[in-house]
């Protein structure tokens, strides 16, 4: 048998009931790359972790076989399947910070899982660490297995998960989004490194990821998965070019879009006298514990524009956003909000200022108090600026709702009965009730998947023809920028790199920092991997 | 391949573990009956019905104590008494720790840092001590009693919940009501509490614990509850005698005092546990 791995009418399900995994087939071949792609929820990592026979607490393998090598997983033991896991199939998770024990050092939990295995001794296997260490281009490889995970970078960090993935010198890799935390430049090396492992250790892989154009680059073939089940699956070259279902075809169209279409047409007709500016910031710095985090920032924002904050973590992007909120105390510099000036802390700005400039956040989750019912979080802020009640206060809730697309019927729900998009739904519902002139968005798509970020892309856009409100729009996706932005302020190590409209600032790239951000965007071409290295 | 269960390493807990069900029937057994004492005790608390450590019989189950009452009865009115004070102490301790607590975890500030260090020396003293200072110069009334305890122990839930409190504040929401103008009072009533209100319940479980101890211990050492009220401490003290001669009498009060306090505990463990079981749709970590 030529198959690694073969699943066979896999099923997984949760406590209660729920499928997660339903009647799936896999098979990996020797050296090959599986990419297994969908939204969350589509039980991509569950089939993941099946492969080391694992379940996650809560869910059962119910039904169905997985042969490693021709051995049933399902048939084994406890201590079978321990002796398995790490040494035949290896599991690479999203967080390296997480994997690693801070209090332990690198080259011990590198070591850890050859030595408990018993196929080395701990010199033998300290000698293979540092080899390791070597192939995986990290620095002093000799000395970098002595040092604690916090006195290394996150990047080098990944690296050291995957040596410490590859220790046992695994048959298959079931890699978990290992680059979904990652900047898009640092995903590029992270990505190369992974690819140049798995061929050097011949190794077959299962590379799990929500993004199609990260796993076009890797991946041999696809599988693409909705609500647990395989809905289609093939070569790469083919599932991209010619994909067979709907849905896949939807992924595809949403992963596309970027790559066509250019910049939103400016609000304003040429020639027609600028507006008055809705926000403007002049000379603002922002900084932390003597460290400056925001430089000497100044742009204006028009009303009814989107203006779009671009930077990688660590920019000062948000910084900048928590100054515009009045959330930072130690900002100096001067705020005028339609024409009155703003005062840095948000203690200190009137009702009516707060009302005007509302927020929403990155993580619908956490941004929604989970005691609350949707009518209580959308209905105080209604009563609170506008002394609704009762009838009044019922019937705008429902308007609210039925503005950002959703049933009124909701009203009566908690957020933890939401979809995380229908919850980033709520959270601009919620900004909307305070009839703003002004919101910040920041980071509002980046938790969602593809096709539900979207969706409210395309919601931001319909409300602000409605509304006229302005945004400002905080992301490190350079895609979900050429959709919404008018205009385009790109931000590195706390200073503006660049501002202009989306189109100029995008299409004609003046700064070398944005011409590497443009580059490192994944694009879905078989071999944008290799150009893109080929033209470093 | 027929379909077949598969055990994983890491099948969850379940939902109502039988440590559950045995702390809450202990619990509610001696509690229940302790509250109906006045009605299904054999005899009134304080009635002399036969001789000093007198072996159980039919007519006193548990035999009797050092002054020749029934065991039974004593063990009964002893838990009502007991359970009274402490329920009360806890009442108060929760109120002015969670009160002062939150509010410390809300504001920050100055406010925060007084409310702090005046804590930190309340419990810089060994709480013990604090007492019985306390209780010697203003005597051992109840009323004495249960504000001493109180207080007291109201340092120890005023840290709990001042750092609950402030992990639910700096939570988004939080920050968008903030951002939206909302006044303290909103804050703390409808943002931080229903948040906070788990890990709380949870601390009032085991403090609980922790003052029908103390009331236990104040009492052994003669400054808790007086002759002649039954109370669990003190009959223990009176008791401890009894063991010399190889008698039980000073294991029932000691005994249901131990029933307690591990029932609660098992109570609150459950509590705890469902507290930080992952719960939502979070499949897709």
């Amino acid at each position: 048998m030529s198959d690694v791995l073969r699943m066979e009418g896999l099923r997984v399900e949760a406590r209660g009931g729920r499928v997660l995994v339903d009647d799936v087939d896999l098979s990996l071949s020797k050296g090959e790359v599986l990419g297994l792609i969908g939204e969350s929820g589509a039980g991509k990592s569950t089939l993941g972790l099946a492969a080391l026979a694992y379940a996650r607490p809560g869910c059962r393998i119910t039904g169905g076989s997985i042969l490693l090598g021709g051995v049933d997983l399902c048939a084994l033991d406890a201590a079978g399947r321990r002796a398995i896991r790490g040494t035949r199939v290896a599991y690479l998770a999203q967080s390296a910070a997480a994997a690693f024990n801070p209090a332990i050092r690198i080259g011990a939990q590198v070591c850890e899982g050859p030595i408990r295995h018993g196929l080395m001794s701990p010199k033998a296997a300290q000698a293979h660490a540092v080899e390791l260490f070597t192939a995986l281009d990290l620095p002093q490889p000799q000395e970098f297995g002595s040092r604690y995970p916090h006195q290394v970078s996150g990047g080098q960090l990944q690296r050291a998960m995957t040596a410490m993935a590859i220790a046992c010198r695994p048959e298959v890799l079931v890699l978990d989004e290992p680059t979904t935390a990652l900047d898009v430049t640092t995903q590029i090396d992270v990505l190369v490194m992974l690819k140049r492992i798995i061929a050097r250790y011949d190794m077959s892989a299962l590379y799990v990821s929500h993004d199609l154009a990260v796993i076009a680059q890797i991946a041999d073939r696809i599988m693409v998965l909705r609500h647990g089940r395989c809905v289609e699956s093939g070569p790469t070259a083919q599932v991209l070019s010619a994909p067979r279902t709907d849905y896949a075809r939807a992924l595809i169209a949403e992963r596309r879009a970027p790559e066509s279409v250019t910049g939103v047409s400016t609000a304003n007709a040429p020639g027609a006298p600028p507006p008055p500016p809705l926000l403007e910031v002049h000379d603002l710095h922002v900084g932390h514990a003597g460290q400056p985090i925001v430089k000497a920032v100044a742009f204006t924002l028009a009303r009814g524009e989107t203006l779009a904050i671009v930077g990688e973590s660590g920019s000062g992007k948000t910084t900048l956003a928590n100054a515009i909120c009045g959330q930072t105390a130690a900002s100096v510099g001067r705020l005028h909000f339609a024409g009155e000036p703003l005062a840095a802390h948000f203690s200190a700005r009137g009702r009516e200022q707060l009302r005007r400039i509302q927020l929403v956040l990155q993580s619908p989750d956490i941004a929604l108090n989970p005691r609350h019912s949707i009518d209580l979080i959308l209905g105080r802020p209604l009563r609170f600026y506008f002394g609704l009640r009762d009838t009044a206060l019922r019937s705008r809730v429902a308007e609210l709702l039925l503005l950002v697309g959703l049933n009124p019927d909701l009203a009566s729900r908690t957020p933890g009965q939401l979809s995380g998009g229908q919850k980033q739904r709520i959270c601009i519902a919620r900004a909307l009730a305070a009839r703003p002139d002004l919101i910040v968005c920041d980071e509002i798509t980046s938790a969602l998947d593809p096709l539900v970020a979207e969706d409210i892309l395309v919601l931001l856009r319909r409300l602000q023809a409605e509304l006229g409100t302005a945004y400002l729009f905080i992301t490190h996706d350079l895609g979900s920028v050429r959709r919404i932005a008018d205009r385009v302020l790109v931000m590195r190590q706390g200073s503006i790199v660049t501002l202009g409209s989306t189109a100029d600032v995008l299409t004609r790239p003046a700064h070398p920092y944005l011409r590497k951000l443009l580059a490192s965007q994944p694009q879905m071409r078989a071999g944008w991997l290799e150009e893109v290295l080929a033209a470093r | 391949m027929k379909p077949r269960g598969m055990r994983t390493d890491t099948a969850g807990s379940p939902r109502r573990p039988w440590s559950l069900y045995i702390g809450a029937g202990g619990v509610i057994l001696l509690v229940g009956s302790a509250l109906l004492a006045p009605w299904i005790a054999p005899y009134a608390e304080g009635q002399f019905v036969g001789g000093v450590w007198d072996l159980p019989s039919a007519a006193s189950w548990l035999g009797t104590d050092n002054d020749g009452r029934d065991m039974l009865t004593r063990v009964l009115f002893g838990t009502r008494t007991t359970v009274s004070i402490a329920l009360l102490a806890t009442v108060l301790a929760l109120a002015v720790g969670i009160g002062f607590g939150v509010v410390a975890g809300a504001v920050g500030g100055w406010l925060d840092e007084l409310l702090s260090r005046c804590v930190d020396i309340l419990l810089a003293i060994p709480v013990l001590i604090s007492a019985l200072i306390v209780l010697s110069v203003l005597g051992t009334s109840t009323p004495v009693l249960i504000g001493t305890i109180g207080l007291l122990e109201a340092t120890r839930v005023y840290v709990v919940a001042r750092a609950v409190a402030r992990s639910v504040n700096v939570q988004p929401f939080v920050q968008v009501a903030r951002l939206r103008g909302e006044a303290l009072p909103w804050i703390i009533g409808r943002e931080l509490l229903p948040n906070a209100a788990g890990p709380l319940i949870a601390e009032g479980g085991l403090r609980f614990c922790f003052i029908f101890l103390f009331i236990a211990s104040l009492s052994f050492l003669g400054l808790g509850i007086q002759p002649p009220t039954a109370d669990l401490g003190s009959m223990v003290r009176e008791n401890a005698q009894a063991i010399n001669f190889g008698l039980m009498a000073p294991l029932y009060p000691a005994a249901a005092i131990a029933l307690l306090t591990a029932g609660i505990n098992l109570v609150v463990d459950w509590l705890l546990a469902a507290q930080s079981r992952p719960h939502g749709h979070g499949i897709e970590l």
